[in-house]
């Protein structure tokens, strides 16, 4: 775990089913709403959201079940999503632009493109990733809140 | 442009009304692709797309898209008409197909997302 400068003044977890598609996205925009009671400025917001939404549905396509933490400190939103799945076999290539091992469900749905990781990357002001293939996969987003 | 003068150009029905009837929308952007919309798109924009499942409003939700027009005449089903009423978008339909509905709305002077 990452230093973050300071104590977590706010910390939640959130559970994330696989496979269900009618909750996908409910936990971000649970984020959405404490982001907003907080009153963090709203380009942070939305970089956290997007950030968030497009780490659940990965979730939520590829894992059994994850968590989502989010920590809030006076500087900074950080964003932990950890999953029990079937992990990244190459994450050079999976944080290429374009690059899918997405099914024809996911891409009738909208998704599945080979935006998601590296559009979390865009969204974040540090992210890291780690996968072990068979065990799950671990994104780690930090935004800064100004 | 309004949502209302929208309405107009796109032939469209209303599904959920705007609070404010005279919504104001500076831009929009075509795309059945919701990871490309939530790569690309500008904030307050409106969205035109064919799918019509709840993602789409999820997208719009964190993305903070303004409105939604669901092209081709594509009914959205309940649940998706429930989020978008909960979460405050205003949803239209329009027969039109996307690139004419995109094409009438250029035409009228709304600018898309990179030139706004």
């Amino acid at each position: 775990m990452r230093v973050m400068g300071a104590e977590p003044c706010f910390e939640k977890s959130f559970g994330i089913a696989g496979g269900d598609l009618v909750n996908a996205g409910v936990v971000s925009s649970k984020v959405k709403k404490i982001l907003q009671e907080l009153h963090v400025p709203c380009q942070a917001i939305r970089r956290a959201t997007i950030a968030a939404y497009e780490a659940e549905m990965n979730v939520v396509w590829y894992a059994r079940r994850g968590t989502l933490t989010l920590s809030i400190t006076p500087e900074l939103l950080r964003i932990e999503v950890t999953d029990e799945g079937i992990g990244i076999e190459g994450i050079e290539l999976a944080m290429k632009d374009g690059y899918s091992t997405a099914s024809e469900e996911i891409r009738q749905m909208g998704f599945g493109a080979g935006m998601g990781l590296p559009n979390i990357k865009k969204n974040s002001d540090e992210f890291c990733i780690d996968s072990v293939v068979g065990q799950g996969t671990v994104l780690d987003i930090t935004i800064r809140r100004r | 442009m309004t949502l209302e003068e929208i309405k107009k150009i796109l032939d469209a029905q209303v599904i959920i009304t705007p609070q404010d009837p005279q919504m104001e929308i500076k831009m929009a952007c075509g795309c059945d692709l919701m990871s490309d919309v939530l790569a690309f798109i500008k904030e307050e924009a409106l969205l035109l797309t064919g799918l019509t499942n709840l993602q789409v409003v999820r997208t719009a939700e964190m993305a903070n898209i303004k409105a939604l027009v669901f092209v081709r005449g594509k009914k959205p089903d309940r649940e998706t008409i429930a989020l978008a009423r909960a979460k405050k978008i205003p949803l239209l339909v329009t027969d039109l197909p996307m690139y004419e509905a995109c094409g009438r709305l250029y035409r009228h002077g709304l600018p898309g997302c990179s030139e706004a």
